[in-house]
C-alpha cells in the first residue's frame, strides 16, 4: 500500500461499520444471558409480607421471613428507647438517630432486616457489648437500635420499607 | 517437542497419523525428555490429574441422583447416602476428593515456590496453574453449597456477600448472583449448573498447563536449564510414569483412609442440619483449604479492606515471577531465601489455624501478624533477598556436580548413571 492510499477509504468504513453492528449484536445477545440471572417474577412476587404483632409483649421480639431474609420486629420498652436515644452520634460508626429508624408515634416498634451488614449472617439477640445484637460470624456488635457499634460491619442494620396497616398489623415491603 | 520425527510402523497407522497426528502426540508424550533428578515433589502433577478425573467421574454419577432444589436437595443427598447403591461410597469419594485435590495442589504450589518453577521461562505455566487454582476454589465452594445444609447455606451467604463490599454496584451484583433477595432456590440451581461446568473448564486449562510445560520442559530440583535429550534426561515413559504411579498409590492409600475411616473429619457437622435462613450457626467456618484466606479477611476491621486484602492474597501470586529478582531458580542454592520459604509455609499454616478459631483475642493478633508477613514475603522479601543474596554455586549440569561444594553429594554419585 503506498503512502497516498493511507487516507480513509471505503474499506475502512466497511470494517468500522461491520465491527459496530457486530458489537451491538453481541451485546444484544449477551444482555439476556446476564439479566436472566436477576430475580425472576416469582421472586419479585414475594416482595411483601404482613405480620400480626398483637401478641408481642414489650421487650420481646419476633423474627419473620421476608424475601428469604429474616426481619426482626422488636417491641422496645421505654427504658430501651431512652437508652437508644441517649447515645451520642459521635460514638456511632454510621451516625443515625434512633428517631430516624422507627415510625413517628410508633417509637416502640423497631422493624429491621435481621441481616448483618458485614457478610449477611443473622445476628443473635440480647447479646454483645451494647445490649442489642451480636453477629457470631465475624464479631459485629449492634446496639438496641440495631446500629453498628463495634466490629467489621460497615453500616447499621437496614430498615426495610414497612407500614402499619392497622394497629395490630405491619406490612413489610 | 520430540527431537526426532515419529513414523508409525503400520501402513494404517501412518495413513491415520498423516491426517490427524495423534500418534505423534502420543510418541511425544511417551518420549518426552524429563530431568532425571525429579524427586517425589514432582509427582503431584500426575496426582492432581487423577484427582480431577476422580471428581469428574464421581460428580457425574452423583448428578444422576441429586436434585438441585432448595426443598429437595438435602433429602436427595441423604437419599444418595442411604438408598443409592454405593451412594455413600461415591459421595464420600467426591467430598473427600475435594480435600485431597486441595492437599495435592498446595504441595504442588509450594514445590513450585521452593524450586522456582514459576520463574522464566515458565511464567505462563504458573499463571495458568493459578487460574486452575481459582476455578478449583469456585468449584469447591459451589459444591459445598449443594447439600443445602446449614454450612452450605451460610457459607454461600457469607461468600456471596463479599461482593456486596464493592462500592455502588455491590448490592446489585449480590442480588444478581443470588437471583433472589437472599441465598435461595435460584442460587442453588445456578450453583449446581456452574459446579458441573467448572471441572471441564479446569480440564481445558490442564491441557494448556501441560502444553505450556512441554515447551520449555520440566524444571528440576537443581533448577538449571538442561539440554534435551541428553545425559541429564530420561524418557517420560517408563521412568516418570512408574514413579508417578508409585506416588499415586501412596496418595490413594491416604485418600482411602479418609474415605473409609474418617469420611466426615474434614467436613463440618452443622452441614447435616438442613439449611435454615433464620439461624446462623454459632461458628461458621469455610472448608479447611480456604481457611488462610478467611483469616486474612477477618484480620481487617473493615469490610471493603478485608475483601480487597483477601483477593490480593491470591492475585499477588500472579505477579510472583516478576517480584522474584533472583537469577537462581532453586532454593537449594539460595541459603537466605530458603529460610524465608519455610517461614512462609509456617505463616500460611498458622493463618489456616487461626482462620478456624474465633476472630478475637490472641487469634486476631496472630491473624494480623500472619497477614502482614504474608504480604511482606512477596512484596519485600522476594525482591530484596533475590537482589542481595549470595547464592551457592550451581552445578554445570545435573550429571556434573559443582567442584566447590554446595550441591547435594548425591549429584556426584549420579555421574556414571546409565541414561
Amino acid at each position: 500500500m503506498s503512502k497516498e492510499e493511507k487516507k480513509v477509504n471505503r474499506r475502512d468504513f466497511l470494517y468500522t461499520a461491520s465491527y459496530t453492528v457486530g458489537a451491538v449484536g453481541v451485546g444484544a445477545v449477551i444482555w439476556p444471558m446476564i439479566d436472566q440471572m436477576n430475580p425472576d417474577k416469582a421472586q419479585q412476587a414475594l416482595a411483601t409480607t404482613e405480620v400480626d404483632i398483637s401478641s408481642i409483649e414489650p421487650g420481646k421480639s419476633i423474627t419473620v421471613l421476608w424475601r428469604g431474609k429474616p426481619v426482626f420486629l422488636k417491641r422496645r420498652t421505654p427504658a430501651e428507647i431512652a437508652e437508644a436515644r441517649a447515645v451520642k452520634l459521635d460514638d456511632l460508626p454510621d451516625p443515625q438517630k434512633d428517631e430516624d429508624r422507627v415510625k413517628e408515634g410508633k417509637d416502640e416498634w423497631l422493624v429491621m432486616l435481621g441481616v448483618c451488614t458485614h457478610l449477611g449472617c443473622v445476628p443473635l439477640k440480647d447479646k454483645g457489648d451494647f445490649n442489642g445484637w451480636f453477629c457470631p460470624c465475624h464479631g459485629s456488635h449492634y446496639d438496641v437500635s440495631g446500629r453498628i457499634r463495634k466490629g467489621p460491619a460497615p453500616t447499621n442494620m437496614e430498615i426495610p420499607k414497612f407500614e402499619f396497616v392497622d394497629s395490630n398489623t405491619i406490612k413489610i415491603g | 517437542m520430540s527431537e526426532h520425527e515419529y513414523v508409525p510402523k503400520s501402513k494404517a497407522a501412518k495413513w491415520f497419523n498423516d491426517r490427524l497426528p495423534l500418534l505423534t502426540l502420543g510418541a511425544h508424550l511417551t518420549d518426552y525428555p524429563t530431568p532425571k533428578n525429579l524427586n517425589y515433589w514432582w509427582t503431584f502433577g500426575g496426582i492432581l490429574t487423577f484427582c480431577l478425573i476422580t471428581q469428574i467421574v464421581t460428580g457425574i454419577v452423583l448428578a444422576m441422583h441429586y436434585v438441585a432444589h432448595a426443598d429437595l436437595a438435602f433429602a436427595s443427598v441423604e437419599h444418595i447416602m442411604r438408598d443409592v447403591n454405593y451412594g455413600w461410597l461415591i459421595r464420600y469419594i467426591h467430598s473427600n476428593g475435594a480435600s485431597m485435590f486441595f492437599l495435592a495442589v498446595y504441595i504442588h504450589i509450594f514445590r513450585s515456590l521452593f524450586y522456582g518453577s514459576y520463574k522464566s521461562p515458565r511464567e505462563v505455566i504458573w499463571i495458568i496453574g493459578l487460574m486452575i487454582y481459582l476455578l478449583m476454589m469456585a468449584a469447591a465452594f459451589m459444591g459445598y453449597v449443594l447439600p443445602w445444609g446449614q454450612m452450605s447455606f451460610w457459607g454461600a451467604t457469607v461468600i456471596t456477600n463479599l461482593f456486596s463490599a464493592i462500592p455502588l454496584v455491590g448490592d446489585s451484583i449480590t442480588t444478581w448472583l443470588w437471583g433472589a433477595y437472599s441465598v435461595d432456590n435460584p442460587t442453588l440451581n445456578r450453583f449446581f449448573s456452574l459446579h458441573y461446568l467448572i471441572p471441564f473448564l479446569i480440564l481445558g486449562l490442564v491441557v494448556l498447563h501441560i502444553w505450556a510445560l512441554h515447551v520449555p520442559g520440566n524444571n528440576n530440583p537443581v533448577g538449571i536449564d538442561i539440554k534435551k535429550p541428553s545425559k541429564d534426561t530420561v524418557p517420560f515413559h517408563p521412568y516418570i510414569t512408574i514413579k508417578d504411579a508409585f506416588a499415586l498409590l501412596v496418595f490413594m492409600i491416604i485418600f482411602a483412609g479418609f474415605v473409609f475411616f474418617t469420611p466426615n473429619v474434614l467436613g463440618h457437622s452443622d452441614n447435616y442440619i438442613p439449611a435454615n435462613p433464620l439461624v446462623t450457626p454459632a461458628h461458621i467456618v469455610p472448608e479447611w483449604y480456604l481457611l488462610p484466606f478467611y483469616a486474612i479477611l477477618r484480620s481487617v476491621p473493615d469490610k471493603l479492606g478485608g475483601v480487597i486484602l483477601m483477593f490480593s492474597a491470591i492475585f499477588i501470586l500472579f505477579v510472583l515471577p516478576w517480584l522474584d529478582t533472583s537469577k537462581v531458580r532453586s532454593a537449594v542454592f539460595r541459603p537466605i531465601y530458603r529460610q524465608f520459604f519455610w517461614i512462609l509455609v509456617i505463616d500460611v499454616l498458622m493463618l489456616g489455624y487461626v482462620g478456624a478459631m474465633p476472630a478475637e483475642g490472641i487469634y486476631l493478633v496472630l491473624a494480623r501478624v500472619g497477614t502482614i508477613y504474608y504480604f511482606l514475603h512477596f512484596i519485600v522479601v522476594m525482591p530484596v533477598v533475590g537482589y542481595l543474596e549470595k547464592t551457592d554455586p550451581i552445578p554445570m549440569s545435573i550429571s556434573e556436580p559443582v567442584l566447590t561444594g554446595g550441591a547435594e553429594p548425591s549429584l556426584a554419585r549420579k555421574v556414571n548413571d546409565k541414561v
